[in-house]
C-alpha cells in the first residue's frame, strides 16, 4: 500500500472518534479526503450504504471498500502502513494499550455525556464521575505518552477527547489542570504534534455545539 | 515466560473465550474459578481498574478484557491456528462483528430476561433478531458455506458470537420464544450445532439448563 492510494474519510468536524482517524492518517502521512457529514440535516447515501448498521462517522473507505468503528479503523491503518508504528512490538505491552483504548472507548465519551447533558445534582453527579474516569486514565499514563517516551495508540484514541474539555469545565466549573496536572501536561504535550493541531477543532466551538444541543433539548 | 493461568466464572460468556483460544492453541493452563459475590485478592489485584473476569495471567502479568486476551494469545503463540485472519481488510471486518455483538447483540439479549414488562420484552426481542439476521448474513459473507466466521476452522468471530450461545440457548427456554430459526437462520443453526460440539468448546460451554438456574436467582424479581 502506498500513502497515494485512494482514500476516503467520512467526517463531522465535532466527532472525537472521527478525529481519531485524521490523526493516525497524518501520523503515517497518508494522503486522504475528508467528507463531512451533516449529521443534522441528514446523512449521506454514501454513509448509510457504508455502514448500514451504525450509520455513523467515522467510515474510511480505502479503495472504496469500508471500514467502520474508530479504534477498528486505526488499528487498519496501523496494520495497512506499519510505519512509524503506533503499537508497540512486545505483545504485552500491546494488550496494555489494547486494555486502555478499550477504557477509553467505554468511559470517556460517555462520562462527558454525564455532564453536557444533565443540569443540577444529575449533572454534578455527572462531574464527579467523569473527574474519577480522568483520574484512572492519569494513572495509566507511562512518561510524556501513553506509550512511553512516543505518540502511539492510546495517545491516538484518547487525546481527541481533550477538545471537549473545555465545554465540560464550563458545564461542571472545574478544571481538569486542577483535578489531572498529569494528563493536563499530556494534551498539551499532544496538541504541539502536528498530527493533532491539525485534527482537532477549537474547543470554543465544541463548547458552542454543546450550548445549542443543551439549548434545543431545554437544559438552558 | 512463565506459567498461564485464567481466573474465570463458569456462567460468564467473556470467561469461556480465553479457554477456548488456549485450546484451539493446545496451550496448558490453571483454570482458577471465581466467585463473582466475593471477590478474591487475585483478581482484585489483577484488573484493579475493572474488577471483572476474565484475566489471563501470563507468569505475574494480568491482561485484561476477553476480546484483548484474545488477540494477545494469537499473538503469543504462533503455532496452530490462528484466530484473527492475517489480511488488514479481513482483520477490520471480524473485529467489527466481535465488537456488534458485545456492545449491541448482548445487551439485548440480556435486555429479553430483564424485561419488566411484555412491550419491553418485545423490543428486545426484536433487536436480538434483528441482530441474528445480521449475523446470519455476516456468517455467508465471512466464512465459507457450512463452516465458520474463520473459514474452515473456529476464528475471532466465532468466539466472541459462541460463547453467547448457552446464554441464547437459556433465553430461548426462559423467554419461550426461538431466536435461532431453521426458517430465519438456517446457517446459523448449522454454526451453533458445530461450535458447540466443538473440541475445544464443548468442555467450556456451560450447561444450559445450569444458566437457567443461574438466572433465575439472578434476575427473581424481589417479593
Amino acid at each position: 500500500m502506498s500513502k497515494n492510494d485512494e482514500v476516503i474519510l467520512l467526517d463531522f468536524w465535532a466527532s472525537p472518534f472521527a478525529m481519531r482517524v485524521k490523526i493516525a492518517l497524518a501520523e503515517k502521512g497518508i494522503k486522504f479526503e475528508a467528507r463531512e457529514e451533516d449529521i443534522m440535516a441528514g446523512k449521506s447515501e454514501l454513509l448509510l450504504n457504508s455502514n448500514p448498521l451504525h450509520k455513523k462517522v467515522p467510515v474510511l473507505l480505502h479503495y472504496g471498500k469500508p471500514i467502520c468503528e474508530s479504534a477498528i479503523i486505526v488499528s487498519y491503518i496501523d496494520e495497512v502502513w506499519p510505519f512509524p508504528a503506533m503499537l508497540p512490538t512486545c505483545y504485552y505491552a500491546r494488550a496494555q494499550a489494547r486494555f486502555w483504548a478499550d477504557f477509553v472507548d467505554k468511559k470517556l465519551f460517555d462520562g462527558g455525556c454525564g455532564i453536557w447533558r444533565n443540569n443540577g445534582d444529575a449533572l454534578e453527579l455527572g462531574k464527579k464521575e467523569f473527574i474519577e474516569i480522568l483520574q484512572v486514565l492519569e494513572g495509566a499514563l507511562g512518561g510524556d505518552f501513553f506509550g512511553g517516551d512516543n505518540f502511539g495508540f492510546v495517545d491516538t484514541i484518547a487525546i481527541p477527547h481533550a477538545s471537549w474539555f473545555y465545554a465540560y469545565e464550563q458545564f461542571g466549573g472545574f478544571k481538569v489542570e486542577d483535578v489531572c496536572p498529569k494528563l493536563s501536561a499530556w494534551i498539551k504535550r499532544c496538541l504541539k504534534r502536528d498530527s493533532v493541531a491539525k485534527s482537532l477543532p477549537d474547543p470554543s466551538k465544541v463548547y458552542e455545539f454543546l450550548c445549542m444541543f443543551r439549548k434545543m433539548n431545554g437544559l438552558d | 515466560m512463565g506459567e498461564l493461568k485464567v481466573i474465570g466464572a463458569w456462567a460468564s460468556p467473556f470467561a469461556i473465550r480465553p479457554r477456548i483460544a488456549l485450546t484451539l492453541k493446545s496451550i496448558d493452563y490453571e483454570y482458577i474459578e471465581e466467585n463473582l459475590r466475593a471477590k478474591s485478592d487475585l483478581l482484585l489485584k489483577s484488573n484493579p481498574v475493572h474488577k471483572k473476569v476474565p484475566v489471563l495471567l501470563h507468569g505475574d502479568r494480568p491482561i485484561c478484557e476477553s476480546l484483548v486476551i484474545l488477540q494477545y494469545i494469537d499473538e503469543q503463540w504462533t503455532t496452530g491456528p490462528s484466530i484473527l485472519p492475517s489480511d488488514p481488510y479481513d482483520r477490520a471486518i471480524a473485529r467489527f462483528w466481535a465488537a456488534y455483538v458485545d456492545d449491541k447483540f448482548f445487551p439485548a439479549l440480556a435486555g429479553i430476561l430483564k424485561a419488566q414488562n411484555e412491550e419491553a420484552k418485545a423490543e428486545a426481542l426484536g433487536q436480538v433478531k434483528a441482530g441474528l439476521e445480521l449475523l446470519e448474513k455476516a456468517l455467508k459473507d465471512c466464512g465459507k458455506e457450512g463452516a465458520f466466521y474463520g473459514g474452515e476452522g473456529i476464528g475471532y468471530v466465532d468466539i466472541a458470537f459462541g460463547s453467547y450461545l448457552g446464554w441464547v440457548r437459556a433465553v430461548e427456554s426462559m423467554g419461550e420464544v426461538k431466536l435461532l430459526d431453521e426458517d430465519k437462520t438456517p446457517g446459523l443453526v448449522g454454526w451453533a450445532e458445530r461450535f458447540c460440539s466443538h473440541e475445544a468448546v464443548k468442555d467450556v460451554m456451560p450447561e444450559t439448563e445450569k444458566l437457567i438456574e443461574f438466572a433465575k436467582k439472578l434476575f427473581s424479581k424481589p417479593t
